[in-house]
């Protein structure tokens, strides 16, 4: 986690956590050169598991441009092809975080030439969608652009979905994502009454560990609330582990011991 | 679908205080508007007195709505990004 101290693995560790992904970012500004993107996918793909593996943690990326850097179309066209590089990298599982931010038409240029990678490298994807008055519509044209290619969603995790976007994206067949943050996006609280609401198929918690206000044990409480209504073990289990196993598991990479 | 095991009445009591909190935080940020200088209407408050409105409602789906309320209802890419950071609610047409 390029955004967090060493205590976050560790306390990560201590809360049961086996297995990271990790997913290309926004670093809270614009980085002024391609090459600042070479350097990431090396923190990314080199420093990174060797932090987690301290801590008894598999550390796994995703690599892409992400939306928040892909106004400049020739800018992200020239860190898009360093992409392949490092894709063969055994701990890269696919290509994320990509998707929407403003909704823009060049960010859609670039998520659609980074879908065409996907398909051509038979890649997984990982999306992020828009925040907050920008995600419905977002998360509507990103599921239009993949369904303009023949990537599967059966091998897409759509991130960050709330209680206005989790059904469309379920009843289309991807994987839905729900990014657990204490107050701007999915309280561990709220998961739990989508969950109850949507049930478990195809649908997982994940923490955030970004540079922002965000919770990195956030799967751990999510847990305990779950375990507090009274739900099973079966269903925690199933919801923060076995599923993200399922969907990881189809990159061929991923590991958790 | 998993049901919350717990019943209405445990649900109550479990959760009650800690969004009676939530309500009164609401309150003292609308009074803290309120009592600070500037008179243009701002479409955040706006957009979010509406979702109380809808908060009154007793049909269950209200975080869809509201979220709904608070979502750019346009379906066609925009021309350019001219910011990177999201406001919350919809703003009006410039």
């Amino acid at each position: 986690m390029v955004s967090r101290t060493t205590d976050d693995y560790q306390r990560m560790a201590q809360a049961g956590c086996v297995a990271i992904t990790e997913p290309a970012f926004w670093a809270g500004f614009d980085r002024s050169s391609a090459q600042g993107f070479y350097d990431y996918f090396r923190q990314l793909t080199d420093t990174e598991p060797k932090r987690a593996a301290q801590y008894g943690i598999k550390h796994h990326c995703w690599l892409c441009i992400n939306p928040k850097e892909s106004e400049d179309i020739g800018f992200a066209r020239e860190v898009i092809s360093i992409i392949p590089e490092f894709i063969e990298c055994h701990t890269v599982l696919g290509i994320g975080e990509i998707g929407l931010n403003k909704n823009s038409k060049n960010e859609l240029l670039i998520l659609e030439e980074q879908l065409a990678l996907a398909e051509r490298l038979n890649q997984l994807v990982l999306v992020h969608t828009p925040h907050l008055e920008d995600k419905l519509k977002g998360t509507q044209l990103i599921m239009d652009a993949i369904e303009n290619t023949s990537l599967q969603p059966n091998r897409v995790l759509i991130d960050h979905v709330e209680e206005h976007t989790v059904r469309s994206v379920l009843d289309r067949g991807y994987w839905a994502g729900m990014t657990l943050y204490p107050d701007s996006k999915c309280t561990p609280q709220r998961a739990a009454d989508i969950i109850e609401m949507h049930g478990t198929e195809r649908l997982w918690i994940n923490s955030a560990g970004d540079w922002g206000p965000s919770d990195p044990l956030a799967v751990p409480k999510c847990q305990v609330e779950l375990a507090s209504r009274g739900h099973s073990k079966s269903l925690i289990e199933t919801i923060s582990y076995d599923n993200p196993l399922t969907f990881l598991s189809k990159s061929g990479k991923f590991k958790v011991e | 679908m998993p049901a919350n095991p717990m019943n209405k009445s445990e649900i109550i009591d479990r959760y009650f205080q800690e969004h009676r909190a939530k309500v009164l935080d609401i309150a003292a940020f609308l009074d803290r508007v309120d009592r600070s200088e500037g008179s243009t209407p701002d479409f955040r408050i706006e957009a979010m007195q509406t979702c109380i409105q809808e908060l009154l409602t007793d049909e269950v789906g209200r975080t869809e709505r509201i979220l709904l309320l608070l979502s750019d209802p346009s379906v066609k890419p925009i021309e350019s990004a001219g910011t990177k950071g999201a406001s919350g609610a919809v703003p009006p047409a410039e």
